[in-house]
């Protein structure tokens, strides 16, 4: 170390300086009584809390300041119950702090360190006991040993593996397909073009047959939205453009950065915001990012009319919807 | 003659001693001595929540149902009657408006797990600027920095369970997370979620991890960490008559076991109180969950929220190349960055005691201003963790300040950059200047605020010498100096691991080089020798 300069003289433990109540017996018998006190509100806390559960009906709500409507079932159990363990402690702390004795103790420390006498026996110890079994000599045993422990520590790996299915092709499909109609979520009402007025969104979903059972893997894959603009305000390349039909455009509502529901469109600025991170996207370009942290726009469903003037889905999505894994190609 | 009780008390006693020789042991540690300060109550919330955690709990899962298997809710809430909805959220909603004293026990639970993760931090902070970490008790930073870990994780499995809008949608996110590790990452999704997400496994799953498992392992840490605290004595603050070798404080028997016991009672209390006033989690507003619908300002509790600020202020980073995909605005925020935090903050004492070479025992604290370096580290980390904490609600704050979350978001992408270094320099400087002015007090006293006029007429003011006590307790610091890199030898060869020593030299001196030479007795002799 370095040269260490001495402190100033080490004066030694304060000396201890005498409560009220170590000395007065008036002091003495007053905190006596202001730790029973203190515990007998606890008994009260817990005759409210018996009282509160017993007795008020859980649908009667009181006014309380600050908190408004209130219901009185909850607020009397909780209070009770939390006086009568809060005044137990409140009591036993002002008894100690009072009553017990304060006279701070001095202890003495030992360095964690075994002496060197146990450590050098300990090494011989291990040293005898290996010697024993001959542990440098069989390495055969040694070796295989550690094979097999190596292998059987893989077994709850492979135990595992039926923990889910292979992710195969599904995160790259959804139910959207070339014809398939497009309804509205909730209501599963199918859509014309007319049922949209110029700066309307509208949630959508794929026509199926049974609506009533969607499966919440699916959901959560397939949900888009519609959205409504003038033509002559999309700034899209001419294929793009043609995804889209008279002035709607659709796009998969499941954020491509982290899968929540990209669901909310400001109007005025025709940007989409993700409530989680703040993605924004902007619809006229094709739902580019134009702030945080996502990195790819939502992937656009192309989209147009049948025979009898429904919106549907012209082609699948052309690439996975949500948010990025390693298998992505693009 | 014996009483009655003492008796029966004594006939416990020898059963038994007589079957595990236990009173010697017991008799000692009865005697044990904890040194007393309010801070060190912090590490005691943290146990004394987790014990309410573990009572609230067992409550809660006598009425939960983890299935997300979809049923149509019949219960007493009829804003929700009819509405399609998982088991979970069902058996939640049960719990919150048919069983009595339910949602009183939901609350007690989210406010305990919000204090338990507070009170780890706090404590976490504490043992950190007072140097509590070093030699021998790094095996227990260790301990600490995996039970803040596996918190920070069975609070978020926690909240995930009851299946709301706002749960699912972290589910969601800690899904899109497990998704993007490279080359496993789709792999381990389908594996954790049975399949594509949301699945109905999921819930079920966690709950056993949430209630068994990892609980089980906060349980079997917790003990050894306790044990090693109990075997290796408490540290205590400098002060006179403490030292390196003993440790002042009160018994355990009876002083320090009323003083704990009734601190549990009060910890318990407040958050039974809590409970009962302050509403949390209100998830009958939230709704069920459903991929396709979302609050505007969801947030994770205040523990994930740092992670969350990180993940917004992402720059927009993805590699496409080869037919794969790298996400780094998932990675970055999301794995990567935690990964350093947390892996730097479990090996930090380990390299202070390489950089600074001291392998001595410490029991003593320092305090935070004799250690500028550490506390300027701890500044500056902290820092950083705030602009990401506060980037969390940024939704919140555009909404509550009327502010543009943009701007938010550049402010704090700016600021995370910035802030932390200035922290780190600011307070180093405090440090130092608090050095500074310990010395004053030693050498020239504390100020008075009497101005006493000089017949000659010079305004003084006078100063007060401070009690012995309070000089030994501000000089008693040690100030060792950086270690030299090893020089070349006299033919000019260099030693070996140049770069290492030149490394380890470095970080010595930016640890040690700068202190304010505190007072030696030598100068107080000289001040009181010349003075008057």
């Amino acid at each position: 170390m370095s040269k260490e300069i001495a402190p100033l003289q080490d004066p030694g433990l304060p000396h201890h300086v005498h409560r009220k109540a170590d000395t007065d017996p008036v002091a003495e018998k007053r905190a006596e009584r202001q730790v029973s006190i203190l515990f007998l509100l606890s008994s009260a806390g817990t005759l409210l809390f018996i009282y509160s559960f017993i007795w008020i009906p859980t649908d009667v709500f009181v006014f309380l300041p600050v908190l408004g409507n209130t219901n009185a079932h909850q607020l009397g159990i909780g209070a009770g119950l939390g006086f009568a363990l809060f005044f137990i402690g409140a009591g036993a702390v002002h008894w100690a702090k009072t009553l017990m004795p304060d006279e701070e103790v001095v202890a003495q420390r030992h360095e964690m360190r075994s002496s060197d006498e146990d450590r050098a026996s300990f090494v011989e110890t291990v040293k005898g006991e290996a010697a024993k079994v001959q542990l440098g000599r069989r390495s055969l045993i040694k070796r295989s040993l550690g094979l097999s422990l190596g292998l059987v520590g893989l077994s709850p790996l492979i135990l595992l593996r039926d923990l889910g299915p292979l992710p195969e092709q599904s995160l790259l499909k959804t139910t959207w397909d070339k014809g398939v109609r497009i309804v509205t979520d909730p209501g599963n009402r199918p859509l014309r073009p007319e049922d949209l007025e110029v700066g309307a969104i509208v949630h959508v979903l794929p026509e199926i047959k049974d609506p009533e059972h969607r499966k919440l893997n699916d959901i959560a894959k397939d949900a888009s939205i519609l959205i409504r603009v003038r033509p002559s305000e999309l700034k899209l390349s001419e294929e793009r453009m043609s995804w889209t039909h008279e002035g709607i455009i659709a796009f998969s509502k499941i954020c491509s950065h982290m899968g929540c529901p990209v669901a909310l469109y400001e109007r005025t600025t025709k940007h989409l915001l993700c409530p989680c991170h703040q993605s924004t996207f902007d619809v006229p370009t094709g739902a580019k990012v134009i702030f945080g942290p996502a990195a790819r726009p939502l992937p656009q469903l192309a989209i147009t009319v049948d025979s009898e003037g429904y919106l549907v889905a012209a082609a699948a999505f052309n690439e996975p919807v949500g948010p990025s894994f390693w298998e992505r190609n693009s | 003659m014996k009483s009655r009780r003492e008796k029966v008390a004594g006939g416990v006693a020898n059963f038994i001693d007589e079957r595990t020789g236990a009173a010697k042991w017991v008799k000692k540690n009865l005697q044990k001595v904890f040194p007393d300060h309010w801070s060190f109550m912090l590490g005691e919330i943290a146990l004394y929540s987790f014990i309410i955690l573990l009572l609230s709990g067992t409550f809660l899962t006598f009425w939960f149902v983890p299935s997300q298997e979809e049923i149509v809710y019949e219960g007493s809430y009829q804003a929700l009657e009819g509405v399609k909805m998982s088991e979970a959220y069902a058996s939640t909603l049960d719990i919150t408006f048919d069983v009595r004293g339910g949602l009183l026990m939901r609350q007690v639970h989210h406010w305990a797990a919000l204090l338990f993760l507070a009170a780890m931090v706090a404590h976490l902070l504490r043992v950190f600027f007072t140097g509590a970490f070093r030699k021998p008790r790094e095996l227990n930073w260790i301990l600490g920095v995996a039970l803040l870990t596996l918190g920070i994780v069975e609070g978020f499995l926690g909240y995930s369970l009851p299946d709301d809008l706002l749960s699912g949608t972290g589910v969601r996110i800690a899904q899109a997370i497990i998704q993007a590790i490279p080359v496993l990452g789709t792999y381990l999704a389908f594996f954790a979620f049975g399949g594509e997400f949301p699945g109905t496994m999921f819930i079920p799953r966690i709950y056993t991890v949430h209630v068994l498992l990892i609980p089980g392992i906060i349980l079997a840490l917790i003990t050894v960490h306790l044990m090693l605290v109990w075997y290796q004595k408490h540290t205590q603050y400098p002060g006179a008559g403490r030292t390196e070798k003993n440790v002042v404080g009160y018994p355990l028997l009876p002083v320090y076991m009323a003083k704990a016991g009734g601190f549990f009672f009060i910890v318990f209390g407040v958050t039974v109180l809590l409970g009962a006033f302050a509403q949390i989690n209100p998830i009958w507003i939230f709704g069920p969950y459903t991929p396709t619908q979302i609050s505007a300002g969801s947030q994770p509790d205040w523990y994930m929220g740092w992670l969350d600020g990180l993940v917004r202020m992402s720059p927009p980073l993805e590699t496409h190349a080869f037919g794969y995909t790298i996400s780094w605005n998932i990675l970055l925020p999301g794995l990567i960055l935690p990964g350093i935090i947390f892996t730097g903050m479990a090996l930090y004492p380990f390299i202070e005691a390489w950089a600074t070479g001291d392998k001595r025992e410490h029991h003593l604290l320092d305090r935070p201003r004799n250690a500028p370096t550490r506390t300027a580290l701890g500044a500056m980390s902290l820092t950083f963790m705030v602009v990401a904490l506060i980037n969390g609600g940024n939704d919140l704050i555009a909404t509550h300040f009327n502010l543009s979350i943009n701007q938010i978001m550049w402010a704090t992408r700016i600021s995370i950059i910035i802030l932390p270094p200035l922290a780190y320099i600011i307070t180093k400087r405090v440090c130092l200047s608090l050095q500074r002015y310990d010395r004053e007090l030693v050498l020239h006293g504390r100020e008075t605020g009497r101005l006493v006029l000089l017949p000659h007429g010079e305004y003084i003011e006078v100063h007060e010498p401070i009690s012995p006590e309070k000089a030994y307790m501000l000089t008693q610091h040690e100030q060792p100096l950086p270690l030299q890199a090893p020089e070349a030898d006299e033919n000019g060869v260099a030693p070996r691991g140049g770069l290492k020593n030149k490394v380890r030299s470095r970080l010595s001196k930016a640890i040690l080089g700068e202190q304010i030479a505190k007072p030696t007795p030598e100068d107080v002799k000289a001040l009181e020798g010349g003075h008057h």
